[in-house]
């Protein structure tokens, strides 16, 4: 798979923190996360649930409900602008137009007490200097776009009267209908059958690819990610732990929480009689959590170091980035030791 | 729709075809009866009296007599204001309680939703915080206190307004209106504003709204147009309700400020025996909270395109 390098950079999010104010204890739910999207690059996110995918996304767009969440540190940069200084009215400007943002449930995103004309044409005519007929004729295209049959008829229905997979592709209709540069696609599956699953991740990439839109696709399932991203980022307990091209990434995972995740992808040619693979444990309780690896309570591989400080993120290939002590020499892990019992 | 509407409108004549006759035997199953005074009546003037009634005849034929009349329109004479009729007493009585309902709903409504919505935009701040004071003493305060602290303030102290009289009988000013309709409204404001502030919470919350966030709509158009609608829907059903109640009057309020309303009718009625007329304000209580929560179920179809009626 080709590599992005050469494009130019559209969104470099820079040591994000996202912390969440709760009874037990300050959450943090997103905890110094980096990476970069490329100009039409599919950037995937991994990660099992509650470990901070969603919450980064939502932060990148500074949507996090506050009180109780609030971005705490970092940056956001998009095209040299740092989302994280705009201006409420700049963000607008940004959100829906730039950057816009599908979600995890289809059935409950759209407002059920709006026709899917009046929710689109407005949307487009927010961001576009557009007449009410050249927005719905815009909003017509775009539903065409995303297969949906008879759209001239069907625009003026309510959300109710389409099906999952049809408010799935309405939703991305809506996203990209002021071309966007950025697609954030929260687990736009996970709600849907698995036919239509396959349908939508097969639109999403055919249109990301027609107009040249970049996308963040958040998901639990590696599959997914295997056949849609070019580089995916592994998440776990609010930080990346594991980032790297895709082909890099399944041919050669380096930390030992990837590995377990792409051993618990179930094989079709596996012996019927064997158990599948899992991953023993739960993932932490992201509050005050102690200085360590966050992962080392289930990691096969634990050494002492591992309870003691966070691994600092290695390089150990091209694109190929890692936060594990196991890619650390030894007078690092000596040094982390001293410095964790000072 | 149109047959859906006929339908309803059929089907409320058995319901009041069924509370007029339970409401008929209950009051006559109760002890004592409208000419029973402190002294007993010789048994010459009580015989007289009942034959003139008709209450010497059996209950059936009573009801039987009764339900003809009122098929006809006429809920029968009073027996204890002699020389009216229920209709004439309902007639004078009712228009002054539907003003007087109608003007403290629509204040109730005026400052319950806007309030609600500010105290749930503005969620835990000042202009939340004093918005829900206001409607906890509204809930908390009963009206017979509440009514005369207002006269003491407006009428004694302060004598802006007169501290009673209707401004629909004997040329009284308009003026007249504003106390009552405070007062009456207070106690419905404070539930509007609590409903519109715990449902427009709830609603700002919900999915489709962060959609509208992402589509980077700005914070007014998201209230008024995107969640305004649901978050109207638990108020609306409240209102059914209400409005019957509102709208039939309320004897404190009649009472302390002098208003002709229907609401005195209600408890008097049930005090005096007065068979005819316990039932009558029943039918008219009746009949508009059936016709209101009908126009309820029409509203509610009208903001939530799901609910269809066929």
């Amino acid at each position: 798979m080709s590599s992005f390098k050469d494009k130019e950079i559209l969104l470099e999010v820079k040591d994000l923190r996202t912390y969440f104010k709760t009874d037990n204890g300050i959450l943090k739910a997103v905890d110094g996360v980096s990476f970069v999207v490329h100009e039409g690059e599919t950037v995937g996110l991994v990660g099992e649930s509650g470990c901070g995918k969603s919450v980064t996304n939502l932060s990148i767009m500074r949507l996090v409900p506050s009180p109780p969440g609030k971005i705490v540190g970092g940056e956001v940069i998009y095209r040299g602008t740092d989302i994280m200084k705009l201006s409420e009215k700049e963000l607008r400007g940004i959100r829906g137009n730039k950057i816009s943002m599908i979600f995890q449930d289809p059935m409950t995103s759209l407002n059920p007490y709006l026709r899917i004309s009046t929710q689109m044409i407005e949307t487009i005519r927010l961001h576009q200097d557009m007449t009410k007929a050249q927005a719905r004729e815009r909003a017509i295209t775009m539903l065409k776009l995303v297969g949906i049959p008879s759209a001239e008829t069907r625009i003026d229905c309510y959300p109710h009267q389409f099906s999952g997979g049809m408010r799935q592709r309405v939703m991305i209709a809506m996203a990209l209908s002021c071309n966007a540069d950025l697609l954030i696609a929260d687990e736009p599956t996970t709600a849907l059958d698995v036919t239509i699953q396959a349908q939508i991740l097969e639109l999403i990439k055919k249109i990301s690819a027609e107009l040249k839109t970049a996308v963040i696709l958040i998901t639990h399932d590696l599959g997914v990610v295997a056949g849609m991203c070019d580089k995916v980022c592994v998440m776990y307990a609010g930080r990346i732990v594991e980032s790297a091209l895709t082909d890099e990434l399944y041919s050669n995972p380096a930390h030992p929480y990837t590995r377990g995740l792409i051993a618990s992808v179930p094989k079709m040619d596996g012996n019927r009689e064997e158990r599948l693979f899992s991953i023993e444990g739960q993932p932490p309780n992201v509050i005050d959590l102690p200085p360590c690896c966050p992962f080392h309570p289930r990691c096969d591989r634990t050494c002492e170091v591992c309870r003691h400080a966070y691994p600092p993120v290695k390089q150990i290939g091209e694109d190929h980035y890692v936060a594990c002590w196991l890619n650390c020499s030894e007078e690092e892990r000596q040094e982390a030791m001293n410095g964790g019992d000072k | 729709m149109t047959k859906y509407i006929i339908k309803r409108l059929i089907g409320m004549i058995p319901t009041l075809f069924i509370i007029v006759t339970l409401s008929f035997f209950i009051v006559r199953i109760a002890p004592g009866g409208p000419f029973d005074g402190e002294r007993a009546l010789p048994e010459a003037v009580k015989r007289n009296i009942e034959a003139k009634y008709h209450m010497d005849e059996t209950l059936l034929m009573q009801y039987g007599r009764y339900m003809f009349d009122v098929v006809r329109g006429d809920l029968g004479p009073s027996y204890k204001y002699k020389d009216y009729d229920v209709n004439t007493l309902i007639g004078v009585s009712l228009p002054n309680s539907i003003v007087l309902g109608s003007f403290a709903m629509v204040v109730a409504l005026i400052f319950g939703i806007s309030l609600g919505t500010l105290a749930a935009v503005k969620q835990n701040t000042i202009l939340d915080y004093f918005p829900m004071i206001l409607a906890s003493f509204g809930l908390s305060i009963p009206l017979f206190v509440f009514a005369p602290l207002l006269q003491q303030i407006f009428c004694m102290w302060l004598g802006w307004f007169p501290t009673t009289g209707w401004f629909m009988n004997n040329n009284a000013p308009l003026r007249t209106a504003v106390l009552p309709t405070i007062a009456l409204s207070f106690a419905y404001y404070a539930d509007i504003a609590r409903l519109t502030r715990s449902s427009m919470v709830e609603t700002l919350r919900s999915d489709y709204i962060r959609t509208a966030r992402a589509k980077g709509m700005k914070n007014s158009t998201i209230v008024f147009k995107h969640a305004m609608k649901g978050a109207m829907l638990p108020v609306v059903s409240y209102l059914g309700p209400a409005f019957a109640g509102i709208l039939t009057g309320s004897i404190v309020v009649e009472q302390v400020f002098l208003v002709p309303g229907l609401g005195k009718f209600f408890v008097q009625s049930s005090f005096n025996r007065d068979y005819t007329l316990i039932v009558g304000v029943v039918i008219v209580y009746s009949a508009i909270l059936i016709i209101m929560n009908f126009i309820v179920d029409i509203v509610y179809a009208f903001l939530d395109p799901r609910i269809s009626y066929k």
